[in-house]
């Protein structure tokens, strides 16, 4: 694993109100992690995204993302850099078949940059693109899933959509915020060789969990949160056999235990 | 239930004709073509022969009037359906191209031919500049502030007494012969509607879809959804202000009266008649409302009741509108089955 320094967050403080919802976050993403984002509910996982990706202003603090610093930068200049985000609850555009939903992000300016003529410029069917991608990542190509509108396709399909807008834009960083979430075991064990191939690509990741056993299976590093706060970061052994994450996380329950219900 | 009585539904069955599933088929027999061919040609055909019909000079100026409206209405679906920014800014868009068109001509002298596109654009460029602002607010709100632009502009005129103040401009030429005036508004309308229809088809018509239906993700696809909504106002606004500038040549006029708000709210009304998202059917909306609308003129103030009644009685009785509704017709069967 090389040691180069993707995505930096230095204090990341969010308040809404009198609500911290994030109290002096910092941590470092190298190139080609897998950094697992943990914490239980409300302890300011999904706003750490929002900081990140630009969807919510932060209070102060900075972030850096391939040595440029982002803190200020709208949502739509952050993606084009390539650091893209899935959306918790799914986020399709409903009203349009599942392959044209990728049509949107490869018209972007980053696609059309980085994509060649495949990504659609003056040669490119954008349509075909789509399905390419969509077929990447799990849509039966013959099928008609990929042809349905959006707002028929199942919890799973629209997981994999999220994954596949992020991926329509070439990017450097995909931050998956509870992909695993709503989905049936089957489904999740179709996804995870997914993601470890986004990993062998070369694409780094940030994944916010819900189900550890299958985010243990990719991760190499886990950041655990807890009231807004960063509660401690390490490998995922660590990280398991630590007394203050056991305490927090999981109650005054043994961590073996609350695993195999996992 | 009782025995004997079967129970029935209605059934649709999409007519069995190729074309509807495979595009090349079109080709291959005069019937699909005809299927094809025909709703588009009685639009095309009916608008271009109306005019030759219709008793009188005063009725060939209310179907080029109704085109003026068309031409708005298409604007107002566009960008309430297909960009998700209700407008009530139509007065405003006419008002705008009236009197660019109006100061082009008078001022600069220039003839009929530049002015109306000239005001087209550069009125289109000013109301999106104006309208800036505002892009960020959605649905209802955008409709509020939307609205404000017309009394706004229609009062700083009058109080400033600026631009022929509550006189107008007068003195602007008129088209250079009758049949460019009535069919100016006519060929324009067509092509605008279908270019529009096209354009809602392409990539980046699907990314302004896609600001409507959910800008979060448009901006987590790196897009920035205020130049996409700002490029739509463009479209849309040009457009009015494209029958404003119409408007001034035919009545050889330009006054305060063009940010009046027939202008805001006809079009809505005859979206709501015709069908929102059909981009058709606000011009068909349009030829039934403005014609009605002269009719009742003899009635004086009792027209507004009749009007009223109509609209109440489409949005009760065909509230997804005519063309949703003739749409459904043509494409499919419907016969009753047992259950």
């Amino acid at each position: 694993m090389s040691e180069e320094p993707i995505l930096i967050a230095e204090e990341m403080t969010k308040t809404f109100g009198g609500i911290i919802a994030l109290n002096r976050v910092s941590f470092t993403v190298n190139r080609g992690d897998v950094l697992g984002i943990i914490g239980p509910n409300g302890s300011g996982k999904t706003t750490t995204v929002n900081c990140l990706t630009g969807f919510v202003r932060k209070t102060s603090g900075r972030v850096y993302f391939l040595g440029t610093d982002i803190s200020k930068k709208p949502p739509h200049k952050i993606a084009d850099m390539g650091l893209t985000r899935t959306f918790q609850v799914m986020r399709p555009y409903y009203s349009l078949p599942a392959y044209k939903n990728l049509v949107i992000p490869l018209f972007s300016p980053r696609a059309r940059r980085t994509g060649g003529w495949r990504g659609g410029g003056r040669l490119g069917d954008r349509d075909t693109v789509g399905i390419d991608i969509l077929e990447e990542i799990g849509f039966e190509r013959d099928s008609y899933v990929p042809y349905k509108n959006a707002a028929t396709l199942p919890t799973g399909y629209l997981k994999r959509l999220e994954l596949a807008r992020c991926l329509a834009l070439k990017p450097e960083v995909i931050i998956c915020d509870e992909i695993f979430s709503g989905l049936s075991m089957s489904e999740i064990a179709s996804m995870v060789p997914l993601i470890e191939r986004l990993q062998m690509d070369g694409i780094t990741l940030i994944m916010i969990e819900h189900r550890l056993r299958e985010l243990f299976r990719v991760a190499n590093r886990v950041m655990v949160m807890n009231f807004g706060e960063k509660l401690m970061e390490g490998s995922p052994e660590k990280v398991m056999s630590d007394d203050k994450v056991k305490e927090a996380y999981f109650g005054s329950r043994d961590i073996e235990e609350v695993m195999t219900h996992a | 239930m009782t025995e004997g009585m079967e129970q029935r539904r209605k059934e649709r069955v999409d007519r069995g004709i190729k074309v509807r599933t495979d595009s090349l088929y079109a080709l291959l027999s005069a019937g699909e073509i005809a299927y094809l061919a025909l709703p588009r040609l009685v639009l095309i055909l009916g608008l271009l022969l109306l005019p030759l019909v219709v008793p009188g000079m005063y009725w060939q100026r209310v179907i080029t009037i109704t085109c003026i409206y068309g031409l708005l209405a298409v604007s107002f679906d566009f960008l309430a359906h297909y960009v998700g920014l209700v407008s009530l800014g139509g007065a405003f868009f006419v008002g705008t191209g009236g009197y660019l068109a109006a100061i082009a001509n008078t001022q600069m002298g220039l003839s009929p031919w530049l002015t109306v596109p000239s005001a087209a654009l550069a009125g289109g460029v000013l109301c999106t500049l104006l309208l800036l602002p505002c892009l960020p607010l959605r649905g209802v709100y955008f409709a509020i502030i939307s609205l404000m632009y017309p009394l706004f502009s229609a009062r700083v005129i009058e109080a400033l007494d600026i631009l022929g103040g509550t006189d107008g401009i007068m003195g602007i030429d008129g088209f250079p012969n009758r049949i460019v005036e009535q069919y100016a508004p006519v060929v324009l309308l067509l092509l605008i509607l279908f270019g529009l229809r096209r354009l809602v088809t392409t990539d980046f018509g699907l990314v302004v879809r896609g600001v409507k239906d959910n800008d979060q993700a448009i901006r987590a696809s790196g897009i920035n959804v205020t130049y996409f909504k700002a490029v739509a106002v463009f479209v849309s606004a040009s457009m009015g202000c494209l029958g404003g500038a119409c408007l001034v040549h035919i009545y050889m006029w330009s006054g305060i009266s063009q940010f009046a708000l027939d202008f805001s709210i006809l079009p809505i009304a005859a979206t709501v008649i015709g069908g929102s998202g059909t981009l058709v059917g606000p011009v068909l909306g349009c030829l039934i409302l403005v014609p009605i609308s002269e009719m009742l003129r003899e009635f004086g103030t009792l027209r507004i009741v009749f009007y009223a009644l109509i609209l109440v009685a489409f949005i009760i009785f065909k509230s997804e509108g005519l063309m949703v509704w003739g749409r459904r017709k043509y494409h499919q069967f419907e016969r009753w089955t047992r259950i």
